[in-house]
């Protein structure tokens, strides 16, 4: 039987939103206080959910060690207490949250094999969430 | 469709253990979890109903009958109890919160007469939740996204 696991993390990163494919004028416009040069920061709450048949054996859909183990080694040591800006993914992309559920889905997908990623919810304030369930 | 999800809460103690697993097995997979002992928990839980509005009063399911059925199926079975031995479906299912998502969908399906379970929720800590929807909500398609559907 099929059941779906959600497990919440949390980092702490800066961040500043700025495209450089628009004046000033027009990344004031957009990003209002976002833009400010020098950046500003968030407690990310991250929420990985993730399904699969449940194992007759363990009472699992899979081992939570090996999803906080894998989450800790790959994401959170990643992007706690960094600059989200300075990180390769983000040298060409804002880091906006929404650039930042993509980033995160994308490792989980490709590193993650023992459950389906459902998908990865991201709390950025506890005003505002994100989510990305994959393009497919 | 509207749907409507009622929230309860419960305490219990568990611990994880297969006695088809050699000890080191057990410990191996389940860790501390594994302590015979047990170790509890303030569990969540919601359960989500959906049905259309009742034209004459307004509801999707009389709330009243929602909250006794799940006082009398899983608050009095399960809470301040020893899961593994005082829980039926426990004396040969382990007690994870897969596990108990399955068992109170099992509970509380077959009593709901006025409107159609949708999903039970279980939260063991704050950090961690298992939804489970039924056996038969996806179809031909084994990995739909739940979610998605419900969008």
């Amino acid at each position: 039987m099929k059941a779906h696991l959600t497990r919440r993390y949390m980092f702490s990163a800066s961040h500043r939103l700025h495209s450089d494919e628009m004046s000033d004028e027009e990344n004031q416009a957009t990003y209002g206080k976002c833009n400010n040069p020098y950046g500003h920061g968030h407690n990310y709450v991250v929420e990985v959910t993730v399904s699969g048949p449940v194992d007759d054996e363990t009472g699992m859909v899979c081992n939570l060690v090996d999803l906080d183990g894998f989450v800790h080694n790959e994401i959170l040591e990643r992007y706690d207490h960094q600059n989200l800006n300075q990180l390769p993914e983000f040298a060409e992309k804002v880091p906006t949250t929404e650039n930042l559920c993509i980033a995160i889905y994308d490792i989980l997908k490709r590193g993650f094999q023992m459950a389906h990623l459902d998908k990865v919810r991201i709390e950025e304030t506890m005003m505002n969430s994100f989510e990305y369930w994959g393009d497919s | 469709m509207v749907y409507l999800t009622r929230k309860a809460e419960f305490s219990a103690s568990h611990f994880y253990h297969n006695p088809r697993f050699t000890p080191e097995e057990n410990q191996r997979v389940f860790g501390k979890c594994n302590n015979p002992n047990g170790h509890g928990h303030n569990y969540t839980l919601e359960v989500t109903v959906k049905g259309a509005v009742n034209p004459k009063s307004g509801f999707v399911v009389d709330l009243k009958q929602l909250k006794e059925v799940m006082s009398r199926e899983v608050l009095d079975a399960f809470d301040h109890r020893f899961l593994n031995k005082e829980v039926p479906e426990f004396l040969t299912r382990i007690p994870t919160t897969e596990n108990l998502a399955i068992v109170i969908w099992q509970r509380l399906a077959p009593k709901l007469n006025t409107a159609q379970l949708h999903r039970v929720r279980v939260y063991e800590t704050p950090d961690l939740f298992v939804d489970f929807y039924g056996e038969d909500f996806y179809g031909e398609d084994s990995h739909g996204d739940a979610g998605k559907r419900e969008a």
